[in-house]
């Protein structure tokens, strides 16, 4: 039994555990909030000395070369940026296409089963990406893709000169169709559930004047979820920057400039993961670091723009209903 | 009737395409979980459970590396739940005023989508650089540290869906704040909160690059301290091998951590029937 207290002490004794609980779940907000500032402040420090070494230069360098001690991460920015514009050139149409299946044309039952399907994309570890890419997508793409394409395209000024070079199976473009598969079920989500939120109204109307879906999709339920489409676009676009696994499989891992499509590049997520537990070197691993610091900047500010974006639809939305 | 006849060309040509694009995405789908059947299923022995990692040419299993994989994420997962759980609290009972809310939900999107490479080698300068070893602990930290914002972003839209009169009846009855979310908001977004630590869970298991720089890898079982065996290490490091038999333990190793993955999405998925998107 414990001893009667007074009501009062009884509610004193309550104030402070509140206060006690309150201010327990704050401090873990704010430790999400304090975790980013950390990882931005620890990559600087660990960067700290290529950056003093090599300053600005560093972005622009070409040079990869760990004998030398000569670091440049121009390759693997170019490589990072140009496998996430293949992989949305190829996943927006696509997912564009998924989103409108998934709102406009499949039978209700199907709709479940199919987004499942879809999502499962997403929920597939990127090792297997990976593996399946180098073992099965890779050998199948030199043998039957390739020397089509690069036969079909030799004559088109510019554009030939893409597809040109030995059929090997990985390079810069497999990475890229790769990452468009990983990517589209970020963005088809997102683009369904935005589409979802038109209201059956404006649909309806245009329907009533006689619109087919294809015109009611483009011209109605299009511009009315603009921002929100374009907000998964990017979400799409930071997964994309940062995939690691697959693209390492894949990509082919070479620091050199690339003339076409088909050869071998590599990206920031690949160089990471191929050299930064055999760097020797203050040096090296610094460039590794800085390498790390300058992809999570940049996936930083694709994904708040994602974010921006999305935040004001969400927001249009509610003072229209 | 001509432009009668172009619109309607124009419609079923774009809804066709959208057709494609929907078999474009399942044909991918159904190809690598054909391939990881194919390839992984040849492999699947009792000896993939119970021998260690070999060397090159000789028998050998997993066992080590499905060990460490499952110490791990269980480690990761037990610290990072509760961090998350709260913080998700706080987000969805405390924050409907002032900056710290919006400021941590916002950082917490981000940092559910930013590429786990760069977690690993934060761990790496913050953690593995000090101690001077890899270990299974930095592992396990820079697994927590993926957990958290998914915990974070599902137990705060669960708790949103707990009805505003519920909280009201508690208070009414007199029940201090901290027992109104712990025995009624919490309870009632139960299932939710479980559904966002079983996708943790499954994000965490196919998880190969933050754990390149923290846990490394390990011929052996070891303990926390030691740099640990884990199978997507393993499976990017034999994949990557020119040996024949390593490559059919990384497929076996692929086939049971995609088994293990899928299914538990689809367990959490069907766990809540509107499940929060990511």
């Amino acid at each position: 039994m414990t001893p009667p207290q007074s009501q009062e002490q009884r509610l004193k004794r309550q104030r402070v555990q509140d206060r006690l609980f309150r201010g327990s779940t704050q401090f873990f907000a704010f430790l999400v909030l304090a975790l980013l500032a950390g990882i931005i402040i620890s990559l600087f420090i660990g960067a700290m000395p290529a950056i003093k070494h090599f300053g600005l230069g560093f972005i622009t360098g070409t040079d990869w070369n760990p004998v030398t001690e000569q670091f440049g991460g121009w390759n693997s920015i170019t490589g990072t940026l140009l496998s996430s514009f293949i992989a949305l050139l190829i996943g927006v149409p696509v997912s564009f296409g998924i989103a409108i299946f998934l709102t406009e044309l499949s039978p209700v039952w199907l709709r479940r089963p199919l987004g499942m399907a879809i999502e499962l994309l997403a929920g597939v570890p990127s090792i297997i990406y990976g593996m399946w890419g180098l073992f099965v997508f890779a050998p199948w793409f030199a043998d039957n893709i390739q020397p089509t394409l690069a036969e079909a395209t030799v004559n088109i000024p510019l554009i030939g000169a893409l597809f040109q070079g030995p059929p090997m199976g990985i390079g810069m473009f497999t990475a890229g169709l790769i990452l468009s598969i990983m990517v589209i079920p970020f963005i088809a989500s997102v683009m369904r559930d935005v589409f979802e939120i038109v209201p059956a109204m404006l649909k309806e109307s245009a329907y009533g004047l006689g619109c087919t879906t294809w015109e009611v999709v483009w011209n109605v339920v299009l511009p009315y979820t603009k921002n929100g489409v374009i907000g998964g676009v990017m979400l799409g676009l930071g997964r994309a920057l940062g995939e690691t696994m697959a693209v390492t499989f894949v990509i082919g891992n070479a620091h050199s400039g690339i003339s076409s499509l088909f050869d071998p590049a590599t990206s920031i997520a690949a160089t990471l993961a191929n050299e930064f537990t055999e760097a020797t070197g203050e040096l090296h691993t610094a460039s590794l670091i800085e390498l790390g610091m300058l992809l999570f900047v940049i996936t930083f500010v694709v994904l708040s723009l994602s974010k921006l974006l999305l935040l004001r639809l969400e927001k249009s939305e509610g003072s229209n209903t | 009737m001509n432009l009668y006849f172009r619109r309607r060309l124009v419609n079923t040509l774009s809804l066709t395409l959208s057709l494609a694009a929907m078999a474009f995405g399942l044909f991918w789908l159904l190809w690598i979980l054909y391939t990881l059947l194919k390839n992984g299923l040849g492999g699947l022995s009792l000896s993939l459970f119970t021998q260690s990692t070999p060397a090159p040419g000789s028998p050998g299993g997993l066992a080590n590396a499905i060990l460490g994989s499952l110490t791990m994420a269980g480690a990761g997962t037990l610290i990072g739940t509760p961090i998350g759980i709260l913080a998700g609290t706080y987000l969805a009972e405390f924050g409907e005023r002032g900056w710290l809310a919006p400021a941590t939900r916002f950082i917490n999107d981000i940092l559910l989508s930013a590429p786990s490479i760069v977690i690993g080698l934060f761990i790496y300068e913050a953690y593995v650089r000090h101690v001077g070893h890899f270990s299974g602990w930095a592992g396990a930290l820079a697994l927590s540290l993926l957990v958290i914002p998914v915990v974070v972003r599902t137990t705060e839209n669960m708790l949103k869906l707990v009805p505003n009169t519920m909280r009201e009846a508690a208070y009414a009855l007199g029940a201090p704040q901290w027992k109104m979310v712990l025995s009624i908001s919490l309870r009632a977004a139960k299932a939710g909160v479980l559904t966002g630590v079983l996708l943790a869970v499954a994000r965490i298991l196919g998880e190969t690059a933050p754990l390149l720089f923290t846990a490394l890898n390990n011929q052996f079982y070891s303990n926390m301290n030691q740099p640990m065996a884990n199978l997507p290490v393993v499976i990017f490091q034999y994949a990557m091998s020119p040996y024949e038999d390593w490559h059919a333990l990384a497929w076996a190793g692929s086939l049971l951590i995609g088994v293990f993955v899928l299914g538990l999405n689809i367990v959490a998925r069907a766990l809540v029937r509107n499940p929060s998107q990511h």
